[in-house]
């Protein structure tokens, strides 16, 4: 048993779902309670997607335990093709049907139904929801593409010469961060290559384009979470070479670029490995200079996390000083990366520890997902989206892709909206006694409601529903208190302290309480500060 | 005028020409108990809610509550996983070290709700077993006490059903002898609480007390001459309960618009004989109040037919108050359940060809539905951008749960719930 104040993933089903509901003429039924239903409301409500995900929930109650649920089952499948015609059928359990045991499989088979039905087997007690959507969108190839695969050992034929490179583009589903986006992007810069797109999958594809997968000379992987065992099974099926590099970040894109065009077997026009991004030119601008070093945490799934950490440390200049994600999974990817950059990988999906290390790092920006957003409002941090799990508004209405030329741009702004804009940071330094520029001021670009939040009073955010809490007011909620041990401050030291300017301030704070420690010093004066400082500037 | 006050609507028995109902079976799109938690935990301000359950149960929560981060929430979730299911360890010994995990971070919590989900019961965890267990080495700093949230039992609302059946065993017992007193049950928001104690004691009222109540703590006590009236139409089981410690059921409308709040103030006041001048004297301004703020609304929304799909039992009374204050055309009432005695007075009150639904079967209501017509629908998050996209108006009924609508000054709250969707379609011209 796991205690567990809000879930990074849902359950697998859910990955399932997203994988149901991103393709066409593909439904799903799903054996589960009526509350599990839910799960519709990601894809209405937080993708706001116009039509329900094709999904059926069986949704049996305590009476039908004794009785029939495997009746039940059977007729909402019945009902469920009849009604909705689709071209393939999933059939599963979520968390409570697994533990009646009845086989929806199983049961499915025996119907005769006059098209494939998928099996899924989707451990809910041990797995969630990415290893879901990667498990779905696998067995979904598995079962379409299996009668057309060529004898095992079969060489691939090599592309004659007057017929065009062709790829798959696999992985991105619905409720994904930014998969619509980034796979507009991507195709397009593939098209300029001159590769010519096969399948985009599971995406707005169907049954019968599954089934064309085979057809393409090798597959590019935009989401390893979801798209790897499908992409490797294809591999060993179909000798279909597959990409390892994901698109995002200027670096990232031109590796991308590299690694593609090897696979394709065609000649990367310059223009189009220099690319245009405007990263490039914004961060080499001096106001960017106060960029230089700003300490960041990342936190999300392995992919968006590592990719996030190049970008911050290649492309802005900044210091990463910690990075983790939620996913045990891809566990290796992020120690791999944090070896690269210095620090501990933190490996968990317990959202209080991941509190308890932002608290601990105080870094100057968090990048991670809308759980670190909430860590970061309670904690006073700007931060910035990089990852699901997302809310509403990370489905924006404009065209805004992480990955690509584009995505840069659009990654350049988003992480450097929430901080001070360069000038204004220098002013804040320069005129720090001035009543204007206290500590409490925002970026003026935010407005002044956005003031750092006071580490005292409670945040709560609303999203999906409007909630208003019953007594008409947020409660106040116990805080998070760092723990209050070590050198105390004498108050001439203290009152020097204060002249720094705050958004240096917490480092000098820790580094002299450091130095404090390491020197023994039980009272921290205002020699200890200047000495502290000397030390570590050295 | 003299006399005292009357019941305004009959008591128990459906007239003749109250409406029948039809029930029905099939995919259900409607939230589990669990639900219940996210009003809960802020009503009952010193309570912890533990989910035993699966990734999906805190899914459900955090999914519905539209992950409002507190500091940190009064709920979580002790995740079962294959360890306990395989037994390799032993579920109890595991709660019970979850419990102690959170316990010793929260010290301020004085009351621990150990909230059952369709894995618990399926693998038959013993919660209230597990309750007094807990109890034994927690008290009297932490009460511990369980509810059952689950899918398969418990719909939306019924979850604060189970949750408030289950605190009524610790209620103080009032003798024999003691005065009648008037015992108020089902979470309403403290600002509608407060007005409603302003009523009362203008009344003349004084004996009453709230169930929930703010504060663990403070449970209100009951005895034989305990007369309860609900506040909320989903509660069955706490009924039944508050029946087994002697309370006894005052009927009546619940307090939805003027019309009701005035019907749900008149039971009480019948009930200790409060002269009709005092009653008619209170009630005047905010009667006033209510029907001044109808007005507009009623304007803009009589004649436009509505279709409910069931959710939070509150559709009956909701119906009442759409068609009787402001002159909508009912076209369908889905309701998870109808508790035909809870309800008897809303059955009296709706129009005797309301075509009402109990239960559920989405595809085929959707049908209907779309059938029909509607110039609004009252539905849930999963179908409400569906139908808008389909060009029908609609209403999110969990709304009407989270927002403050019961009484005469949320009467024009309560109606601008329906109006504003409405509104907004006439305001946009892309
Ligand atoms: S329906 Fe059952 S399994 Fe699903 S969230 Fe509710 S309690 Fe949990
Ligand atoms: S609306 Fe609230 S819950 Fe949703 S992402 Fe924003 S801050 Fe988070």
């Amino acid at each position: 048993m796991q205690l567990t104040v809000w879930t990074y993933e849902g359950p697998p089903h859910v990955g399932a779902m997203r994988v149901a509901t991103a393709l066409r003429d593909v439904h799903y039924v799903l054996h589960a309670p009526q509350g599990d239903t839910y799960a519709d409301l990601l894809f209405t409500m937080i993708e706001r997607r116009s039509a329900r995900p094709p999904v059926t929930y069986t949704t049996f109650q305590a009476r039908d335990l004794g009785g029939d649920t495997a009746e039940l089952f059977k007729s909402s499948v019945r009902d469920a093709y009849e009604r909705f015609k689709p071209q393939a059928l999933l059939v599963g359990a979520s968390c409570t049907a697994e533990l009646i045991q009845d086989d929806p499989g199983g049961l499915a088979r025996t119907m005769g139904l006059p098209i494939p039905v998928i099996p899924l087997e989707l451990p809910s007690y041990q797995r969630k929801e990415n290893w879901g959507a990667a498990e779905t969108f696998y067995q979904l190839v598995r079962a379409l593409c299996l009668p057309l695969a060529p004898p095992p050992g079969t060489v691939r034929e090599p592309r004659s010469a007057d017929r065009r490179p062709r790829c798959n583009v696999l992985g991105a589903t619905a409720l994904g961060f930014r998969h619509r986006d980034d796979v507009r992007e991507i195709t397009g810069l593939l098209e300029q290559l001159g590769i010519e797109i096969n399948v985009v999958a599971p995406l707005n594809a169907g049954p019968s384009d599954i089934r064309r997968l085979g057809e393409a000379d090798f597959n590019v992987v935009l989401y390893p979470e979801t798209a790897s065992p499908a992409a490797q099974w294809l591999q060993r099926t179909f000798g279909q070479p597959m990409t390892r590099t994901v698109p995002i970040g200027v670096g990232a894109t031109r590796d991308f670029i590299r690694e593609v065009a090897a696979l394709a077997g065609v000649e990367i026009p310059p223009a189009v490995l220099q690319g245009d991004s405007r990263l490039v030119w914004y961060s080499r601008s001096v106001d960017s200079t106060y960029l230089t070093g700003k300490r960041v945490f990342v936190f999300g799934d392995a992919t968006h996390a590592v990719a996030a950490a190049r970008i911050a440390s290649e492309e802005l200049g900044f210091k990463v000083v910690g990075i983790g994600t939620y996913s045990r999974e891809f566990a290796r990817e992020i120690r791999d990366a944090a070896a690269r950059y210095g620090v501990e990988p933190l490996i968990c999906d317990d959202y209080l520890q991941v509190e308890a290390k932002v608290a601990e790092l105080q870094p100057e920006l968090v990048l991670g997902t809308q759980m670190e957003r909430h860590i970061a409002k309670r904690l006073g941090i700007p931060c910035a989206v990089i990852s699901a799990p997302v809310h509403v508004q990370d489905f924006p209405a404009r065209y805004a892709p992480q990955m690509g030329w584009e995505g840069a741009n659009v990654i350049f702004d988003t992480w450097v909206h929430p901080l001070m804009m360069g000038l204004e940071e220098h002013l804040l330094g320069m005129f720090r006694n001035d009543f204007e520029f206290h500590e409490g001021a925002a970026p003026s670009h935010l407005g002044s409601t956005t003031a750092r939040a006071n580490p005292t009073e409670v945040v709560t955010a609303p999203a999906v529903v409007e909630l208003q809490s019953q007594s008409g007011e947020a409660a106040s909620e116990p805080q998070v208190q760092p723990a209050a041990s070590g050198p105390t401050w004498a108050a001439d030291a203290e009152k020097e302290l204060r002249k720094i300017p705050f958004f240096v301030r917490g480092k000098a704070k820790r580094n002299t309480e450091r130095y404090a420690n390491d020197q023994s010093v039980a009272v921290i004066t205002v020699e200890t500060l200047y000495e502290a400082k000397a030390h570590y500037s050295r | 005028m003299s006399g005292v006050v009357e019941h305004l609507v009959p008591a128990t028995a459906v007239l003749p020409s109250a409406p029948s109902i039809r029930t029905e079976r099939g995919q259900r799109e409607v939230f589990c108990g669990l639900t219940g938690i996210i009003w809960l935990h802020r009503k009952i301000q010193d309570a912890f809610f533990l989910v035993v359950g699966s990734r999906t149960c805190a899914h459900l929560i955090q999914s519905a509550a539209g992950v409002m981060i507190f500091a940190e929430p009064r709920f979580a979730t002790a995740i079962i996983d294959d360890r306990d299911l395989s037994g390799i360890a032993d579920a109890n010994d595991e709660l019970d070290r979850v419990v102690n995990q959170l316990l010793a971070r929260r010290p301020d919590i004085r009351l621990l709700f150990l909230v059952g989900s369709c894995p618990s019961e399926v693998i038959k965890l013993d919660l209230s077993r597990a309750a007094l267990r807990l109890s034994r080495s927690f008290e009297p700093q932490v009460r511990i006490r369980s509810w059952s949230g689950s899918g398969i039992e418990t719909t939306f609302t019924q979850g604060e059903d189970a949750c408030l059946a289950s605190l009524v065993p610790d209620m103080p017992s009032l003798p024999a002898e003691a005065p009648t007193s008037l015992l108020i049950v089902g979470s309403l928001a403290d600002v509608v609480e407060d007005q409603f104690r302003r009523l009362f004691d203008a009344l003349g009222i004084d004996n009453v007390g709230f169930l929930p109540p703010r504060n663990s703590q403070e449970l209100p006590a009951i005895g034989p001459q305990t007369r309860y009236l609900l506040a909320q139409p989903f509660l069955a089981d706490c009924a039944r309960a508050l029946e087994q410690r002697g309370a006894q059921h005052l009927p009546s409308a619940f307090p939805l618009g003027a019309e009701g709040t005035m019907a749900w103030f008149a039971a009480a006041a019948a009930l200790f004989a409060v002269p009709q001048e005092r009653f008619d004297a209170v009630m005047a301004a905010p009667t006033a109040r209510a029907r001044a703020a109808l007005q507009p609304l009623r304007e803009q929304l009589s004649g436009v037919s509505i279709f409910f799909f069931p959710d939070s039992q509150l559709e009956l009374p909701l119906a009442r108050f759409l068609s009787r204050e402001l002159d909508m055309r009912l076209l369908e009432v889905g309701t998870p359940y109808v508790h035909r005695s809870h309800m008897a007075p809303e059955l009296a009150l709706l129009p005797a060809d309301t075509v009402i639904t109990e239960g559920q079967h989405v595809d085929n209501q959707l049908d209907r539905c779309r059938a029909s017509k509607p110039g609004l629908v009252v539905c849930g998050l999963g179908l409400a951008n569906p139908l808008e996209a389909e060009g029908i108006a609609t209403k999110w009924s969990i709304e009407l749960v989270f927002t403050p609508i019961q009484g005469f000054e949320q009467a024009g709250d309560l109606a601008e719930l329906f109006a504003r969707p409405l509104t907004r379609r006439n305001r946009l011209v892309v």
